[in-house]
């Protein structure tokens, strides 16, 4: 464990978290938004909030893909799944996401053909293994796992499989920051820039938030002192007045990305010009399709799909807490009716969502603490 | 889905230069490196796989990192793992 102690000494996070309070001017309110699940999942893991100045505060943003499927879209693949002699396949993380008819799960246990897969390789072997079905690939994700569904349909259509297509839900991560930077809801100081995201995309997709919108981005890694790290170096940015996009993450993200990977998704995908994401509604150009020039791998020209558009239940405010503007503990039904069992809301189903992680480390953070108290 | 699980390459499948066989946490499966192609990791060396894929070459500390990471993240990485496997990719 000695490579890790390195990322979690509570002596360097102290110690960064004094530079940190070093850096904050009295009366200012400093605002950054890790835009990535995975980060949402440190800082409540580790409690990082306790550890900085009260001035500054985390919100998180809408980097948890199963968590920005609309309902519609579920029920879309629904009833896609049930089209006779039909094999649905489907990542674990989405079985749970509710549509207005159910999940995934739900489904199965009526009787349609869902199975989970670990990659969508493995749904190209079930197509191979089932030549009279027609299998289906539900694929999710940010760039991460855009790659892995243009190099499985580039494989399919290298072997001519004839049976197997993607239902394409592929989003992209930085038209919703755009989003967010546009929207008047909130004041950001800044970003803490997606780690795996990043991997694939690079840096430079970011550098409009610095040149066009005057916020510094810091593209950060998974351990704690990572995010202080980035925290640290985004409040330099801010201090010294300067907007730029910097990479903390080194040990993984090369700044252009990965070429291999971009290219696979330009062969195979083209922007959508606009996408529904739960919470947060239409946004332009934020989605992937299968390009015409894989059609025969396209689920979305193969089946009937009725595009069904359902309002978000009432009760839901995944898009508040998905743009930052809630705290999951500030939704009406967080804890009560919306648990990771019952969830209502899609931020509850992913362990990435920022309600699930809330949930499950039980953490109080401080504005909580002191609204118990006084109440 | 989102989490990215370090692994060590054991060796390429002779069939498909595009499949190598990796060590994750002692599970031994075959994943996809085509996303490498520019820089092919070799026997010995660690990646950060993706549903099925390598999509960085790390080195032995960062790998370190990246399991305790998943490590500490509990149900979602036991799932993960269950779920690889199950992975039969060939
Ligand atoms: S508590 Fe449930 S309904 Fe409320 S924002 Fe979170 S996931 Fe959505």
């Amino acid at each position: 464990m000695r490579f890790v102690d390195e990322f979690r000494s509570a002596g360097t996070a102290h110690a960064l978290a004094a530079r940190i309070a070093e850096l904050c001017e009295p009366g200012r309110q400093y605002k950054f938004m890790e835009v990535c699940g995975g980060h949402t999942h440190t800082i409540y893991k580790h409690g990082l909030e306790d550890y900085l100045p009260e001035s500054v505060t985390l919100v998180h943003g809408p980097g948890c893909p199963v968590c920005v499927i609309p309902m519609g879209r579920v029920d879309d693949a629904i009833h896609l799944a049930a089209h006779p002699g039909t094999i649905m396949t489907s990542f674990g993380d989405m079985m749970r996401v509710p549509g207005s008819q159910g999940s995934f799960f739900d489904a199965k246990a009526r009787g349609t053909d869902i199975r989970m897969v670990y990659s969508p390789l493995d749904a190209l072997k079930i197509a191979r293994q089932n030549p009279d079905k027609r299998v289906v690939f539900m694929a999710i994700g940010f760039e991460t796992t855009a790659p892995s569904t243009a190099m499985t349909v580039l494989r399919a259509s290298a072997e001519g499989l004839a049976n197997f297509s993607v239902f394409c839900n592929h989003v992209t991560i930085v038209p919703a920051i755009k989003a967010i930077l546009d929207s008047p809801d909130l004041r950001l100081d800044g970003f803490i820039g997606p780690g795996h995201v990043s991997t694939v995309i690079g840096c430079r997709p970011y550098e409009f938030i610095a040149g066009s919108y005057g916020k510094p981005v810091v593209v950060a890694g998974f351990e704690p002192l990572d995010i202080l790290q980035s925290i640290y170096m985004l409040m330099l940015q801010v201090r010294a007045g300067r907007a730029e996009v910097e990479n903390q993450y080194t040990r993984v993200v090369p700044y252009d990305g990965n070429r291999a990977a971009l290219h696979a998704i330009n062969e195979v995908m083209e922007l959508r010009p606009y996408f529904e994401w739960r919470g947060l509604g239409f946004i332009s150009h934020s989605a992937m399709a299968v390009r015409p020039a894989y059609r025969r791998f396209d689920a979305e020209r193969l089946f009937e799909i009725p595009g069904v558009r359902v309002a978000d239940p009432k009760a839901c405010q995944c898009g508040e807490v998905l743009k930052g503007v809630l705290k999951p503990w500030e939704c009406k039904v967080f804890g009560t009716a919306c648990t990771p069992e019952t969830p209502i809301g899609t931020c509850m189903v992913s362990p990435e969502g920022a309600c699930a992680a809330y949930y499950n480390f039980g953490r109080m953070n401080r504005h909580r603490v002191s609204e118990v108290s006084v109440s | 889905m989102c989490l990215g699980i370090p692994g060590e390459v054991i060796g390429y499948l002779p069939e498909n230069r595009d499949l190598a066989r990796v060590d994750v946490s002692g599970v031994r499966r075959v994943i996809n490196v085509g996303l490498l192609a520019d820089d092919p990791p070799v026997p010995g060396d660690w990646v950060l796989i993706h549903v099925g894929f390598a999509l960085s070459k790390i080195d032995e500390q960062e790998a370190a990192v990246a399991l305790s990471y998943l490590e500490s993240i509990g149900q979602a990485y036991t799932d993960e793992l269950a779920a690889l496997s199950q992975s039969r990719i060939e």
